[in-house]
């Protein structure tokens, strides 16, 4: 645990499993998210207009029905815009609206705008518009975009040894390839920006985000003011997931040119189907690969080929594949490798941030490969994993892009959970039932996760705070993280807490506000508590720093006698509640507030030679599924899954435990039930919940045990040596799909590996016992 | 029909509102948001698919209300007439929490909190309906939530959990004043009817007074649950002029046993028939169940489930193997067709203009017969399947004495699957009869390709699903069922 002074008249340190700082107000409906927001009088309601052809160019795009429709107020398109008309957030790309002439590159994408006064009358009069294309071929699956070369950013490669020579002088070799689907994020929460204008060209804006800076400088720029015009505050959303990092900024523009235009407040919400068609997902992605391997199990050489669907624009892709490269060795060490990536462009919606950002499908590559070993050599898969772990000895601890292993977490915790878990002898009882049951049969699958934790872009790897005591002691904290759920708030006020030694209701984390914390990063990539944590505690450092040294001069006392603790300072003989010190330094007219700090040491990457240290540290964990599968139907379930996960000392164990809940049950859907499909002419079939099917409570295994590893401080200098959890985990479901494939496996005794592309739906895994039947 | 009647009456909580100029395509949830600005319920998707609008509404049942979840969003404001609506916001009281709220606080159950409304508005039912909590049922009352952060485990802890605080709240003080309130609201009008912005909705009372507005306004769009034909309005921004609504039919809402057969009022929910059904035929459980969510039960009507006459709707296969029959009515005249009879091609029927379904005759179920329903998808929960099988088989001695088999999912109609029955009538039930008539079923269906599932799935699950047809009825050595396990 943290170190808490262990006293236990302050509540809510760090190292307590303290409720979410929201959960009074989930529970009461009282917690109020954008739409929620109270609207300025006059408030006007705006919605886009789609594309509804793939790829073509628009010949003609008449709006006069749109502007005629009732309650219209104002339309917008691209010649309305005053400064930049794209919003690509790395590389240009993603135009904010596409005219007349211009050139559509997906289904959903946006034509125009209209601002209605009510939601009802804006939607209605968007689809009234006419529209005609000419239309020309799409590329809707990898595959096409593949054969063309057609790709959205330059192919990257990852080298270590040669991996030719090793594939040649191997015992074995297999190769194949693999589908991995994508994932909508389906935060509960839909897109939803409200606009205000201000004086002096100015802009308020609410926005369900996870990246409020960005969305600032796009607003600005699309209204060609500069930045400082423009405030955007953030105070929660309803999920974000990754869906929210560069995708919500896009309805923000639109809603903030029509309150431009109109003077008026103006909400923009999206339904459903549109935020589905026209929002980015988890990138899809196409492996092949060819690996060499020894009679003892152990990897000798890998070549392999990542290819990311990326949709039609940059987007994040390049940070996305490179993390799926990365994530190609999973726990494992790569002798020799090759790696490469390519960002394959396709006339979808452009692909972005979701939870693992590439890391998974990069994982379920390298795990399928060692599943495939296993069953080439008539082993358990669980003894390939490990004989292939990363270890100190034989220098077996280096990565393919030049990253040392510092901490080798992996070996032991998967020996501890084959052992809570009694892995041993469920595979025994699990093959004993496979050997009488025809029509049923079991599988289980113990696999690790090895998750690198920093942005790989280095320049995110910064944070700032802003703390404020008030003359009763009470604490204004913000910080340029988002809270979307995932507790960070809580996090970062347990840490503040901790700082001063007052309970945790004595701070009020507010809104995040681009006035407030400027140039923050997008509260992605894990990274939340590690940075905003680091950077509030520092703001907090900074204002008991002047507290201590006033206290010193004005009591006469040393500076080891001012103790901070059960919120109250001793000083030297005297105690007094921190709120009557906070007082006291204020008359004495010291400040009692700071702005923190932070960036992360240690991390580079050079592309150029594709080495460098990306990552500050790794988090790991592993997981025990096991499924049921109807080798009639396909049908199936999970009926136990135990994990192990390495949080370093938890700042917050209750939350930590839901993030590795929550994440391995989207993990779950995305690689069994979650299945996007594109029709030939580019359209998402799958865009509402009644066709995109995400885990029901049901789904959730009936038994489901989850353990943080006791006792395994971050060795690097994190806040309190605690380590991220938000991504990891997810990665812990690929358990779920490796079992599904060891239950197909025992119907021809284990002895052949089932291709199995993902997501395992029924279909699928009917097709794959089949085949394995007919073998 | 008078101008005093044209008004909706309910009790928001504990006061009593009246509608009288608001659009009557207007939403429960739309009305709660955008003009009460009672925002705690939230819209996620406006199709009743996660249940994050999820209100209760109460309705009196003898001297007690009973309380149901529904989806806000696909629910017409006119549908409130008689019922107390209670929503999220009603069930803290000062800055106490209710129990079910304190227990997921406890237990962690909210992250984003975007789905907590609708989830603590689904457990506060449960917790109305059930003395004690148990694992299934709290599952099968909690399906059609959906949380995206959580994965459930702090929720179903919390399920278990709210029951430690007295079950008596607020609410059961409040109850008997409640009954008198909405008996008397129920009793002053036979039709509740709300007109505003060129569109009335029409609630009768009585068959006879529906079967003459229906007469009256033949252009009308009968409504009883509301979850198929409301999607039109939220989804496709469709406006209904007229909307006559079945859910107060005191006739439409009986379920009768008679000697022979079980008959159901055409607005009879799944809920409501779902007792009786499953005591002639216990394998409905499962199907049942597994039909939407629990809101999606709780509100829609297997009357809607034929009316709609879509091609995937899980009761249709069911009804047509049982030999069930619709008693259609128009005006005052009735006749009765077999269930299959009614599907002509997609989404057309033998409904005439001003026609309307009023009864469903379920025939008994004889213990010589056996009966099961398969229901396949992608998710078990809340999903619409890509095959749904129902096979009724009476055996004697080892010959098969008569088969009824229908799908659906498998044709632009639910449809009975004839070819397969043939080459099962007559012949001894065993692997190869089977085998053969699996592969007759080819000559039955050539069903689509579609997002749920490709053709040549389709096909091959429901031929494997006569197949475990034939392994259930063989032993009970083999659990047949994943839903059987865990
Ligand atoms: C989230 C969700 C999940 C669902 N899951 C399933 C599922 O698993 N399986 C399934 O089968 N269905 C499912 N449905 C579809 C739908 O809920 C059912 O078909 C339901 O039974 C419809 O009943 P209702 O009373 O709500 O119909 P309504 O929406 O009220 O009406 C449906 C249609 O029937 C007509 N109609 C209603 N009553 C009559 C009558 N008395 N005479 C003639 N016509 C009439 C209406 O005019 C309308 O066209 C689902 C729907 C949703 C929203
Ligand atoms: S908003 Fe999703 S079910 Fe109603
Ligand atoms: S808590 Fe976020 S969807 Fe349930």
């Amino acid at each position: 645990m943290a170190k808490s002074s262990g006293v236990a008249q302050v509540n809510g340190l760090a190292g307590q499993g303290v409720k979410h700082e929201s959960a009074h107000k989930h529970v009461s409906g009282e917690a109020v998210y954008v739409d929620d927001q109270l609207a300025p009088a006059n408030v006007l309601y705006a919605y886009v207009g789609l594309s509804t052809v793939a790829h073509g160019r628009v010949t003609r795009l008449d709006l006069s029905r749109v502007k005629a429709a009732e309650g219209v107020v104002e339309i917008l398109t691209l010649d309305d815009v005053p400064g930049h008309k794209d919003i690509g957030p790395v590389f240009p790309g993603d135009p904010l609206m596409v005219n007349e002439g211009g050139e559509i590159e997906f289904y959903g994408q946006v034509l125009f705008a209209v601002a209605a006064t009510s939601q009802r009358l804006a939607r209605s009069a968007a689809r009234l518009a006419e529209v005609e294309y000419d239309t020309l071929e799409a590329d809707v699956r990898i595959e096409q975009g593949l054969d063309r070369n057609s790709f959205v950013r330059p192919s990257h490669t990852q080298k270590c040894g040669d991996a030719t020579q090793a594939l040649r002088d191997a015992d074995h070799r297999l190769q194949g390839e693999m589908h991995i689907g994508g994932q909508e994020q389906m935060y509960l929460e839909g897109q939803a920006s409200l606009c205000i204008p201000a004086e002096d060209d100015g802009m308020l804006v609410y926005t369900s985000s996870q990246n409020p800076t960005e969305g600032q400088k796009l607003i600005a720029e699309v209204l060609n003011v500069p930045i400082n015009r423009v405030t955007v505050d953030m105070r929660r959303m309803g999920g974000g997931f990754g869906g929210k990092e560069t995708h919500a900024n896009q309805w923000a523009c639109l809603a903030a040119l029509l309150a431009r235009k109109t003077g008026r407040a103006v909400k923009i919400r999206l339904a459903r189907a549109d935020d589905m068609l026209a929002t980015g997902k988890r990138h899809h992605f196409f492996t092949r690969y060819e690996v060499g391997f020894n009679d003892d199990g152990r990897i000798a050489g890998l070549d392999m080929e990542l290819s990311g669907g990326c949709g039609m624009s940059p987007d994040l892709s390049d940070a996305i594949v490179d993390r799926a490269m990365f994530h190609s060795d999973n726990a494992y060490f790569l002798p020799a490798a090759h790696i490469v990536g390519h960002r394959v462009k396709t006339h979808t919606v452009t692909n972005t941030a979701f939870r693992g950002f590439g890391g998974p499908q990069g994982m379920v590559s390298i795990e399928n490969i060692i599943d495939n070993i296993a069953r080439a050599l008539g082993r358990d898969p669980l003894e390939i994993r490990k004989c292939n772990f990363y270890g100190d000895d034989d220098n077996r601890n280096v990565t393919h892009y030049g990253q040392k292993v510092e901490q080798h977490i992996i070996p032991d915790l998967v020996d501890r959970l084959e052992k809570t878990s009694d892995y041993q002898l469920r595979r025994r009882q699990i093959t004993a039932f496979n050997k009488i049951n025809t029509v049923f049969k079991k599988g289980l699958a113990l696999t690790p996760v090895k998750f690198g934790i920093s942005f790989t872009v280095t320049h995110l790897n910064q944070a700032g705070a802003l703390i404020h005591i008030y003359t009763d002691g009470s604490i204004h904290l913000n910080h340029g993280g988002t809270e979307m759920g995932q507790g960070l708030f809580t996090k970062v006020a347990q840490i503040v807490a901790n700082e001063f030694q007052v309970d945790i209701d004595t701070i009020n984390c507010t809104a995040t506000r681009t006035d407030k914390v400027p140039n923050a990063s997008p509260t992605a990539a894990s990274s939340g508590s590690d940075l905003n944590g680091m950077a509030a505690r520092d703001a907090a450092q900074k204002i008991k720093r002047r507290m201590v040294m006033f206290a010193v001069e004005h009591f006469g006392v040393r500076e080891d006698e001012v103790i901070f603790a059960d919120n109250q300072v001793s000083i030297g003989d005297e105690v007094m509640r921190f709120s009557e010190f906070a007082q006291l330094v204020y008359m004495n007219r010291v400040s009692l507030s700071a702005t923190g700090y932070y960036r992360t040491p240690k991390i580079h990457y050079d592309r150029e030679t594709a080495k460098g240290r990306p990552f500050y540290y790794y988090a790991n964990g592993a997981a025990v599924s096991e499924v049921l599968i109807d080798t009639l139907t396909g049908e199936n379930k999970v009926l136990r899954v135990d994990i192990c996960q390495d949080v370093g000392d938890s700042i917050n164990p209750a939350i930590d435990i839901g993030q590795v809940e929550g994440a391995f049950i989207q993990g779950m859907g995305w690689l069994t039930t979650e299945e996007l499909v594109w029709g030939e002419d580019g359209r998402l079939q799958t865009m509402n919940m009644a066709g995109y099917k995400i885990p029901a409570i049901g789904d959730t295994p009936p038994e489901f045990n989850v353990e943080l590893l006791p006792d395994s401080p971050n060795l690097e200098a994190t806040i309190f040596h605690s380590k991220a959890v938000g991504e990891p985990p997810l990665m812990l479901a690929i358990s779920v799909w490796s079992a599904i494939r060891d239950a197909i496996s025992s119907i021809k005794d284990y002895r052949y590996s089932p291709s199995l592309d993902a997501p395992a739906t029924p279909e699928r895994i009917l097709a794959a016992c089949e085949e394995m039947q007919d073998r | 029909m008078g101008f005093e009647n044209r008004v909706i009456k309910f009790l928001l909580n504990q006061t009593e509102y009246q509608l009288r100029d608001i659009d009557p395509n207007t939403t429960v949830l739309d009305y709660l948001r955008e003009h009460l600005h009672f925002v705690g319920t939230k819209e996620g998707c406006a199709s009743g698919d996660c249940g994050a609008c999820t209100v209760v509404v109460g309705e009196p049942c003898d001297d007690k209300i009973y309380y149901k979840s529904i989806n806000s969003c696909i629910t017409p404001v006119g549908s409130l007439h008689g019922k107390q609506l209670i929503t999220v916001e009603h069930l803290k009281q000062g800055k106490q929490l209710h129990p079910v709220q304190q227990a997921m606080v406890n237990c962690h159950g909210s992250q984003c909190g975007f789905c907590t409304p609708g989830f603590v508005m689904s457990m506060f039912a449960y917790r109305k309906n059930n003395v004690r909590p148990e694992r299934q049922s709290v599952i099968e009352a909690l399906g059609g939530n959906l949380c995206r952060c959580t994965g459930y485990k702090p929720i179903i802890e919390a399920a278990m959990q709210m029951y430690r605080s007295p079950l008596e709240d607020q609410f059961s003080l409040a109850e008997s004043s409640v009954v008198e309130k909405l008996k008397a609201i129920r009793q002053q009008q036979a039709t509740a009817e709300l007109s505003a912005a060129g569109k009335t909705y029409f609630a009768p009372d009585n068959v006879a007074a529906l079967a003459d507005i229906l007469l009256k306004y033949p252009q009308a769009k009968l409504v009883a649950g509301g979850t198929d034909l409301i999607l039109d309005i939220t989804q496709f921004l469709k406006e209904i002029e007229v909307l006559v609504s079945t859910s107060r039919v005191e006739e439409l809402k009986l379920v009768e046993e008679t000697e022979s057969a079980i008959e159901l009022g055409a607005a009879v929910t799944y809920i409501e028939a779902r007792q009786a059904l499953i005591a002639q035929y216990p394998d409905l459980h499962e199907l049942i169940d597994r039909l939407g969510s629990r809101q999606i039960r709780n509100q829609g009507t297997i009357g809607g489930n034929v009316g709609n006459a879509s091609p995937i709707g899980d009761m249709p296969p069911v009804l047509i193997a049982l030999g069930a029959s619709l008693v259609l009515r128009r005006g005052d005249e009735s006749r009765q067709i077999p269930v299959e009879d009614y599907f002509i091609a997609y989404k057309k029927t033998a409904l005439q203009d001003s026609e309307f379904i009023e009864r469903i005759i379920v025939p008994k179920a004889k213990p010589e017969v056996q009966f099961r329903a398969y229901k396949i998808s992608k998710r078990l929960e809340d999903d619409i399947s890509a095959s749904c099988g129902a096979f009724r088989l009476q055996l004697d001695d080892g010959l098969v004495k008569s088969i009824d088999i229908a799908f659906g999912g498998m044709a632009e109609i639910p449809k009975r699957a004839t070819h397969c029955e043939q080459a099962l009538i007559g012949q001894p039930w065993n692997d190869s009869t089977v085998r053969n008539a699996m592969i007759e079923l080819e000559k039955d269906f050539t069903p689509l390709s579609d997002f749920r599932a490709s053709a040549d799935y389709r096909l091959k699950v429901s031929q494997n699903l006569l197949y475990r047809l034939y392994l259930e009825l063989q032993s009970s050595a083999e659990q047949m069922r994943v839903t059987h396990y865990g």
